[in-house]
């Protein structure tokens, strides 16, 4: 009897899998799909939820293209990449099979340049919304990408910090990790080795107390670390119950409401570079703060309010770049998209995008912004550019 | 600077930790030492708990939200050895072992269905979250607490299977399965209770882990239960003592060896960094490997009699 039991239970878990493998759609539309490649679960979850708010905004503004004369719906496909370097690559693939004409993402650069391979392989182009490790490009013949690279970043921030007279930098990267490990690298290379404590922590770290007091005893005077807001949101609990003492600079991951929540209420100075400051386009603002409110999932993916993160902002001229493209291509094929990538210009809310020969975007300047304790919003401090 | 108060905020966040760890290693000797199942799902029952309570203090006040979470915790530790252990009592040991990790596999993806995947913030309790300055140290009041938490919960269980009929029950399972049933005892009511018990002290223990650390991932119970098991291994797995001892060595090392560093240079003993920080985990599992090697039983694992 038991037997029975057990092989009708497993015929019927085959036939689910079997009816989710057949529920494609059929319709007769043309279609233009866009893979989107982002973290929805894990570390960088938050973010790369943030980041897909800006593209699936997009949509609902622009919902169809002219391709070669014909009008074409816009599909967003996704694939989660969870975070993971190594679910990275098969997330690429799952988009390939889904027959993406380009890919948007990711958050993080550590799976981007996890699936760059893959998409290299498969001809698809990728365009990088957030991605600031060079590697993410420079490995890559496929990858472009829209946001501006760490070492520019880590220098405007070694800046800042100097300009501010921090003399003794603490650096908190997490080990493995791409993003955070790498702009310390040039945080540190802009700063002075000398200066610098550098330290990593191990993933799923969530006893952060140790570190926080290592920087007060070494005596340091800015506390460096470009981590994951989930660690991030730890490392505020923790600098503020031990009363850090001295200001904490971060890069764009931090440009996040998951931040402002948690330092709300503390005596942290807490300070970010970022790739768009809210007020610079008005009329952008308001049309996606309306809609993040009358979608309730979309508010819940933003973190239960309108306030607007810049990887939404990148996320939304992501969407238009990757339209550009298929429209100068005037195919949905992947590889014409990709010969007509690097000409390709376009000017969105978060500045003009056009790329140089790596892949990289050509931009030049970073928003410095600080978080405001009592009213937990963000406040503009200065847009710094390399010297 | 002295050396003591180089070290003490260390040391102080290390008992907090360790204690911490000890809560949920309970949980896994006692089952281990009636059962002989290393039951998986342990470290997902923590995060659950730490899970409900984000949700549950949403919408209730938190002298009813802490109390309806310590319920639902030990309510979800009862129904998964109905569940998933009690039908396989006769089966070998490694199925019911199988079944564990199923558990603990299907809570993390129920936890990452729910939530989304994204990190929920632990509400705060108001007096435990207080700022407070010890011994030139400024820390937040549980962590103080936390260890004297600890150790009258461990008290009063080791007075209860000392002293109570239900704990002469349990020594007598964890000695000898076939015979306690022979002689009457009631082997599901003692192994319920021996759930419940341990579910209890994973909820406390999730109340004092998120209150200081406050972030909760359906990933937040794999590595404190990796070490609570670590920890449990490392004391005797069965002892109750030992696993506390354990517990509590492994969350002071653990932080000492992140803060190696910045203690040997303030002393002048090294000039510069060498990243001991880097293998704060490493270590851990190191000293697992060192004292299961001189000692295979663990610290306390020799005395049958402590079985529990």
């Amino acid at each position: 009897m038991k037997r029975f039991v057990a092989l009708g239970l497993v015929l019927c878990m085959m036939a689910a899998a079997l009816v989710g493998c057949s529920s494609g759609s059929s319709s007769s539309e043309k279609t233009v799909k866009i893979g989107v490649f982002e973290p929805q679960s894990g570390d960088n979850g938050a973010g790369g939820k943030q980041e897909i708010l800006g593209m699936q905004y997009a949509l609902t503004k622009t919902p169809t293209v002219e391709i070669g004369g014909e009008t074409y719906k816009v599909e967003l496909v996704y694939a989660d990449n969870a975070s993971s370097n190594d679910k990275a690559p098969s997330a690429a693939q799952t988009l390939i099979s889904g027959g993406v004409s380009v890919v948007l993402g990711s958050y993080g650069s550590g799976v981007s340049i996890a699936a760059g391979d893959t998409f290299s392989a498969a001809k698809v182009p990728a365009i990088g919304v957030t991605c600031t490790n060079p590697q993410v490009t420079s490995g890559c013949d496929v990858y472009y990408r829209i946001c501006f690279l760490d070492p520019f970043q880590g220098t405007v921030l070694a800046n800042f910090a100097k300009a501010n007279g921090a003399t003794k930098a603490y650096c908190l990267a997490k080990q493995g990790d791409d993003y955070s490990g790498g702009l310390c690298n040039y945080f540190i290379e802009a700063f002075g080795a000398d200066n610098c404590v550098y330290e990593q922590f191990p993933a799923d770290t969530s006893d952060f107390s140790t570190y926080v007091t290592n920087a007060q005893n070494q005596g340091c005077n800015v506390f460096f670390a470009p981590v994951s807001t989930e660690a991030a949101a730890q490392i505020i609990k923790k600098a503020s119950a031990q009363s850090l003492g001295m200001p904490i600079l971060a890069g764009d991951t931090w440009d996040s409401n998951v931040i402002l929540e948690a330092a709300k209420g503390s005596d942290l100075d807490i300070n970010v570079t970022t790739f768009y400051q809210e007020g610079a386009n008005p009329e952008f603002d308001n049309g996606i703060k309306a809609w993040i409110n009358s979608d309730a999932t979309a508010k819940s993916n933003n973190g239960g309010n309108d306030e607007l993160a810049a990887v939404t902002a990148m996320g939304y001229d992501a969407y238009y770049v990757a339209l550009e493209a298929v429209k100068k291509a005037g195919t949905t094929d992947p590889a014409k998209v990709l010969e007509v990538l690097p000409s390709l210009e376009y000017t969105g809310v978060t500045g003009a995008i056009a790329f140089d020969e790596i892949g990289d975007a050509k931009r030049d300047s970073a928003f410095v912004k600080k978080c405001n304790t009592t009213t937990g919003v963000w406040d503009f401090v200065t847009e710094a550019k390399a010297q | 600077m002295s050396l003591w108060q180089t070290i003490f905020p260390y040391i102080l966040s290390g008992i907090s930790v360790g204690g911490q760890y000890a809560l949920i290693a309970i949980g896994y000797t006692m089952v281990y030492g009636i059962l002989r199942l290393i039951n998986f799902a342990h470290g997902d029952v923590f995060m659950v708990a730490g899970l409900s309570m984000v949700y549950l203090a949403a919408s209730l006040p938190l002298y009813l939200a802490i109390p309806v979470m310590i319920i639902l915790t030990v309510a979800l530790g009862f129904t998964i050895e109905r569940v998933a252990y009690k039908p396989l009592r006769t089966a070998p040991r490694m199925s019911v072992m199988i079944s564990a990790i199923g558990v603990s596999y299907l809570l993390q993806n129920l936890a990452l269905y729910i939530t989304g995947g994204l990190n929920k913030n632990y509400p705060e309790i108001p007096w435990i979250s207080d700022k407070i300055t010890i011994f030139g140290a400024t820390t937040t009041r549980v962590t103080v607490i936390t260890p004297f938490v600890t150790i009258a919960l461990v008290l009063i269980l080791v007075w209860v299977i000392n002293h109570t009929k239900i704990g002469m029950a349990m020594r007598a399972v964890s000695k000898d399965f076939e015979t306690a049933q022979l002689m009457g005892i009631k082997i599901n009511n003692v192994i319920s209770i021996t759930f419940i018990i341990g579910s209890f002290l994973a909820a406390i223990g999730s109340m004092l882990f998120f209150t200081n650390y406050p972030g909760v991932v359906p990933t937040s119970g794999g590595m404190p239960g990796l070490k609570a098991f670590v920890a449990a291994v490392f004391g005797g797995i069965g002892s109750i003592p030992g696993a506390v001892i354990g517990a509590f060595i492994i969350g002071i090392c653990e932080s000492l060896i992140k803060g190696l560093d910045t203690i040997l240079m303030s002393q002048g003993v090294i000039a510069e960094q060498i990243g001991f920080a880097t293998f704060s985990d490493a270590f851990t599992f190191i000293l697992l490997i060192i004292i299961l090697v001189f000692k295979p039983m663990g610290l306390f694992g020799e005395k049958q009699t402590d079985k529990v």
